[in-house]
Order: structure tokens, then C-alpha cells, then sequence
């Protein structure tokens, strides 16, 4: 066995992004940092360019289902493990945020009670144990980042040991948001019953109702997005991220080649809980309302229709997915209410049968890079 | 699992403790063992490499492996051959880890229980195996495959931390010469030929570095030429590595066997060893013959 160097050739090159994907990013930062706030708060309402704030809001809530969708790509796209159940991480993150704010509404409810409303209704006296630090910004932060990490990690710890894959985890993380959204629709459970929080009035003290505080949230949500990104982008393209790959393709052999994949399995399905908790934080203060339906089976599947509309095992994609999704969504039920859900099951079959790699892998297709590449 | 067996398990495991508690006590040297002991280390100073001793395995009453007795010796090319069904894949599979046995003892070197340990701790103790269907990460290059398999610290942390440096890359070089498929390290592992993936999970394993390889049907899929190569690389590995090679192909056994005629041939039967001597000598055997050879 002669020691023969590798040429440079065999050493493939690795950045996080290439020099047009970081002018992109940079391009994204510029539009939603400046652009959009000049175009929403500068530019007269009368001119043509004028960003509406119906539009800043759907723009952010978008937003913040496009983190949820990169969570997906991670745990889904790169990991191969179908979760059905991200939306009660998203939803818990929005808990968690939501019982802040309801505590910023201080003495302004309907019933100027020192309480939240429903509390009052419910006549409780005084507040239930887990709320106990919620009029803490800071230690609610914390608990958007740890409740469904928590819960992800045990969850997790017992599901990856006990190694349940494929169809079976995935019909277990669905029956895990049902469960919680039947047991957030009680009202003993102090979450405000199937109304869950709204009628927020503050955040920090401000108003949370004004154009400030709504391009704030905006600038914070996109900027959070476009780091998840890039964060996303690093860590796919570390060692670390083609175990992930590998786990995708031959967890057997991934084992036998000395890995645990239950540690890196653990780490990437807490991590991408994690991020959905934070989208589900920055939705609740920008969309003004959370309630359990945001549990609902189906609103975890949306998740992963994003992810394969746009492209699993991209990240780019599932972003890109949940713009095109849900922004076809809005237009839809507001231009033809009523054909909206032919056109979904419709987009469903197409992507299905002819776009198997989604929006980017027709893109890809488009300019000639399929098939021998590697995306 | 059974009761008894579990409460042999944990007497076995404190006796471990025990044992590593020892020898870090010590600073990683035993008095009475004239030498360093590492922890998780095999230790061969008898000679043996792997040591299965009355395996048995049943699924739902049938038994795959039936008292399997066998002991293979450090830098030993043993040559396994058996019809199907005869338990091969049984026993690769109990020697990795992948399924526990109703009992018996399966030991690498003499201090290694690897009836205590999990699949990938078994690897990295020095077990490498390869499938008997082709298996590698298709997604990722040729080079990216055998960079996973290096060896290195197989932590969360370390990976995501890794960097490839130096001399890493050329042991990646020299292993991408050595499976002939240096011209190939950019290309997608799902791309390759058969025979090239068969090795490329052979180049997996060498980057790993074991001490025993366990190989299922290597030359399976693979074109006289390919399948000659590969004898030749085995028998370079030999006495440096301890092998087990589990074939049908009698070519191929043939090759890895020439010249050498006392090597040792394994024949598998029913879950048992049914004969065990030189090729010639098993291929003489009248129940070999009967069970195998003469179908």
C-alpha cells in the first residue's frame, strides 16, 4: 500500500454559501431590513409602490411559517424522519409568547381586572402555577426556546431509542399534537380553552398596535428567517450534516460505521422543535391571536406540504414553498373562496406526480442541473 | 430477554465497571498485565481474535444458530461457506450487535464482551462489517462516504465541529487508490457501478481501521476481474487484520485460499459448524458434499 497524496481535485470545496447565494442573502436582509419598511412607512399610502400593512402582516406571518418549514427540511428533507407534529411546536412556542403578552394587557380587558379575561370568567383568584413567571419577558423568552425543546427531547429520547421509525413516528408525533390540542381545548388547563389568547395591547410596555411595533416584529421576524438560513446552510454542509444524510439513506450502515444515530437524530428533531417554537413566538405578537387549532392535525401536515412543494433537502425550497403556498392561499380565498381547496388537493397531485423534488428541483431541472448533480 | 439472563448481564457490568475503574485508577496501567490496557480496547494477547462460543439464536422456535461454537485467530482469513438458511448472516449479525442471542458467549479478543454492547460501540472497538446487499450512503460522493467512515470522534460535537485535515485526507487518497475509484471520488455513491459500491463499503470499512472485518458475500455482483482484485486486496489485509469472509462463490474461495493449504474453511449448517479444515479437505467431507457441495 503506497501512500499516494489525493490530487486537489479530491478535496471538494466547502464554504456555508457561494458568493452568489451570500449576495442573495445580503439582497434579503437589504429588502426586508430597508426596503420594506421604507415602502410601508415612507412611501405615501396614494403611491403605487406602497406596501399596505395588510400586506407587511402577511408577509411576516409567512415569515414565520417558512422557519417552521426549514425546521421540516432539517428533520425531514435531511434527516429523513417525517414529523407530523411540528405545529405543537410551533403552537407551544406561541404559548409561551402569548402568555406574556396577556400579561401585558394588565387592567385593560373587558373586565378591568387585574387578571387575564378568561381567568375572570372562569372565576380563578388567583394565577395557576405554570404562569408563574409569565409577566417576565425574559423568562418567557427563555421557555419559547426550552418548552418545546423539553418536550422534543424526551419525547424524542424515547421514540429514537426505542427506534421507531418511518410511518410509525410519524403517526405518533400526529397523535402527540392531537393529544395536546384536546388537552389546550380544556380550560381547566389555563391556556384560555378554545379561545386561547388574543386581544393582545402590549409588548414591553408598547403598544403593540402600531405601524412601529408592527415593522419592529417584521424586521426581527425576517432577519431571524434569514439567520436560520444561513445557520441551516452551516450546519447541513458540517460533517455533521451528512451523518444526517447518511442516517436518511442507511441508518444500518451509519450504525455500523461506529455512529450513534440516536444522538444525532435526538439533536437535529430538538433543534428543528426549537426553531418552530421561535417562529411560533415571533407569529403570535404579529398576528394577534393563538389558539389550539394551531394543534391540529392538519396544521402540522401543512408544515410538510410546504417542505415538498418547495423541495425537501434544499432549504431554500420549503421556504420558498411556504410562500408559494400560503401566498397562493391568501390569494385564493380571496379571489375565488370557494375554489381554494380544489386548487390545493390540485397543486398536491402536480407536485406529487410531476415535481417530485419540488419547486427548486424544477428549477434546478430548468437550467440544465438535474440528474448528475448533487443538490 | 430473561430474567437469569439479565442478572448475569449486570453482574457482568459491574464486574466491567469495576475493571475500568481500575485501570484509570492506575492511569491506564495493570501491574499484572506487564502492559498498557486501554479502555474499550480488544486485547489479543492470547491470540484470538473472535471468540463465539454455544450461540444460540431462535425466531420463533427455529434456530437459526444452534450451539455455534467457532474461534477465529488474530490475522486469520477464515473462509465461511454454507447453503442458505445455514445461518451466516445470523451470526454476522449477533457478532455486530444486531440481534442478541438466546444465549451463549461472543467475545472479541479476550477482555471485549460483545453481547454487552451496542452496534456502533462494537465498530469502534473494531469490528467493521459489511452487508451482503451493497450498502452505502447514495446521496453523498464517493469521497464524502469514506470521510464519514474515518476514524475519528464519533460525537455530535466533534462532527459538527470536524475538520478534515492533512493526513486524514491522505489516508482518503490512499484508500480511494486502493478500491480503484480515485477517479470516481466526486461522483454521487448512488451512481457507481455494483461492484464499484461493493467497494466502496470495503474502502468504508478500511477507513475505520478495524482489527476484525466481517464480510457478507463480497464479490457478490462483481465481474471476474473485479472479484480477482478483491481476492488480492484480502489477501494483502491478511495477518494485519483478522477476516471473515462469507461466500458462495468457490472461485473466489479458491482464490483467497491458493497457495495456502492449510488455511482454514468454515462450513455452516443448521445453525452449527458442520465441517471445518482445508478446502480440500471440507470439500472431500460426505455430509458437505450431501448438505452443499453435491446438491
Amino acid at each position: 500500500m503506497s501512500a499516494v497524496l489525493p490530487t486537489p481535485a479530491v478535496l471538494p470545496q466547502r464554504g456555508i454559501l457561494s458568493a452568489r447565494s451570500w449576495t442573495a442573502v445580503f439582497a434579503a436582509l437589504v429588502v426586508v431590513v430597508v426596503l420594506v419598511p421604507v415602502l410601508n412607512l415612507v412611501v405615501p399610502a396614494s403611491s403605487a409602490f406602497h406596501m399596505s400593512d395588510y400586506l407587511v402582516q402577511l408577509v411576516a406571518k409567512i415569515m414565520c411559517y417558512a422557519m417552521c418549514a426549514l425546521a421540516m427540511d432539517l428533520i425531514w428533507g435531511y434527516t429523513g424522519i417525517l414529523s407530523l407534529g411540528h405545529g405543537l411546536f410551533f403552537a407551544l412556542g406561541g404559548y409561551m409568547m402569548g402568555m406574556y403578552l396577556m400579561r401585558q394587557i394588565g387592567s385593560d380587558g373587558q373586565y378591568r381586572m387585574p387578571m387575564p379575561d378568561f381567568m375572570v370568567f372562569l372565576n380563578w383568584k388567583e394565577f395557576p402555577w405554570h404562569w408563574a413567571v409569565s409577566d417576565s419577558f425574559i423568562a418567557q423568552m427563555l421557555l419559547v426556546v426550552l418548552v418545546p425543546g423539553l418536550l422534543a427531547f424526551v419525547f424524542g429520547y424515547f421514540a429514537f431509542r426505542s427506534r421507531i421509525k418511518g410511518v410509525y413516528f410519524s403517526i405518533i408525533t400526529q397523535a402527540l399534537t392531537y393529544a395536546a390540542m384536546l388537552l389546550f381545548f380544556r380550560n381547566e388547563t389555563g391556556f384560555g380553552g378554545n379561545n386561547g389568547f388574543t386581544d393582545f395591547k402590549r409588548i414591553l410596555d408598547q403598544p403593540i398596535a402600531t405601524p412601529g411595533m408592527r415593522m419592529t416584529l417584521f424586521v426581527i421576524t425576517g432577519c431571524t428567517l434569514i439567520g436560520m438560513f444561513v445557520f441551516a446552510r452551516w450546519l447541513v454542509g458540517t460533517k455533521y450534516g451528512r451523518v444526517l444524510q447518511a442516517i436518511r439513506d442507511a441508518e444500518s450502515r451509519v450504525m455500523f460505521t461506529g455512529y450513534n444515530p440516536v444522538a444525532y437524530k435526538l439533536s437535529i428533531w430538538t433543534l428543528s422543535a426549537v426553531m418552530c417554537g421561535i417562529a411560533g413566538a415571533l407569529y403570535v405578537p404579529q398576528v394577534g391571536i393563538i389558539n389550539p387549532s394551531e394543534m391540529s392535525p392538519a396544521a402540522s401536515i401543512e408544515i410538510a406540504i410546504w417542505a415538498a412543494v418547495g423541495g425537501r433537502g434544499t432549504l431554500i425550497g420549503p421556504i420558498v414553498g411556504a410562500f408559494f403556498v400560503n401566498g397562493a392561499k391568501s390569494w385564493f380565498t380571496q379571489a375565488f373562496p370557494e375554489v381554494w381547496l380544489y386548487f390545493l388537493g390540485a397543486l398536491f397531485i402536480a407536485v406529487t406526480l410531476f415535481l417530485p423534488q419540488g419547486i427548486v428541483g424544477l428549477f434546478r431541472k430548468l437550467r440544465g442541473k438535474g440528474g448528475e448533480e448533487r443538490a | 430477554m430473561t430474567p437469569d439472563l439479565m442478572e448475569a448481564g449486570s453482574r457482568a457490568r459491574a464486574a466491567m465497571v469495576e475493571r475500568q475503574a481500575l485501570v484509570e485508577a492506575a492511569g491506564g496501567r495493570v501491574a499484572a498485565r506487564q502492559q498498557l490496557l486501554r479502555l474499550n480496547e480488544p486485547d489479543f494477547g492470547q491470540g484470538v481474535a473472535l471468540y463465539l462460543d454455544d450461540i444460540t439464536v431462535s425466531f420463533d422456535g427455529f434456530k437459526a444458530l444452534n450451539a455455534l461454537t467457532m474461534t477465529i485467530n488474530v490475522g486469520e482469513l477464515r473462509c465461511i461457506i454454507g447453503p442458505n438458511g445455514a445461518g451466516k448472516t445470523t451470526m454476522m449479525d449477533v457478532i455486530t450487535g444486531k440481534t442478541r442471542p438466546d444465549a451463549g458467549k461472543a467475545f472479541f479478543g479476550s477482555t471485549i464482551d460483545l453481547l454487552r454492547l451496542r452496534e456502533n460501540d462494537i465498530v469502534q472497538a473494531g469490528i467493521g462489517r459489511k452487508f451482503q446487499k451493497p450498502t452505502v450512503f447514495e446521496q453523498l460522493t464517493v469521497f464524502e462516504n469514506l470521510e464519514l467512515a474515518l476514524k475519528a470522534d464519533r460525537s455530535v460535537r466533534a462532527s459538527a465541529l470536524f475538520r478534515l485535515n492533512g493526513p486524514q485526507a491522505d489516508r482518503i487518497g490512499e484508500v480511494l487508490t486502493l478500491i480503484h475509484l480515485k477517479d470516481s471520488a466526486q461522483r454521487t455513491a448512488g451512481l457507481l457501478s455494483h461492484g464499484q459500491k461493493q467497494w466502496l463499503e470495503i474502502g468504508m470499512l478500511l477507513m475505520q481501521d478495524p482489527k476484525l472485518l466481517l464480510l457478507d458475500e463480497p464479490v457478490a455482483g462483481m465481474t471476474d476481474e473485479e472479484t480477482e482484485r478483491t481476492a488480492e486486496l484480502f489477501l494483502t489485509l491478511e495477518g494485519s487484520h483478522s477476516l471473515m469472509v462469507v461466500e458462495h462463490d468457490m472461485k473466489f474461495i479458491g482464490e483467497l485460499t491458493e497457495g495456502k493449504p492449510n488455511k482454514k474453511v468454515t462450513v455452516l449448517h443448521e445453525g452449527s459448524v458442520l465441517a471445518e479444515g482445508t478446502l480440500a479437505e471440507v470439500q472431500a467431507n460426505e455430509k458437505v458434499v450431501e448438505v452443499y457441495l453435491g446438491r
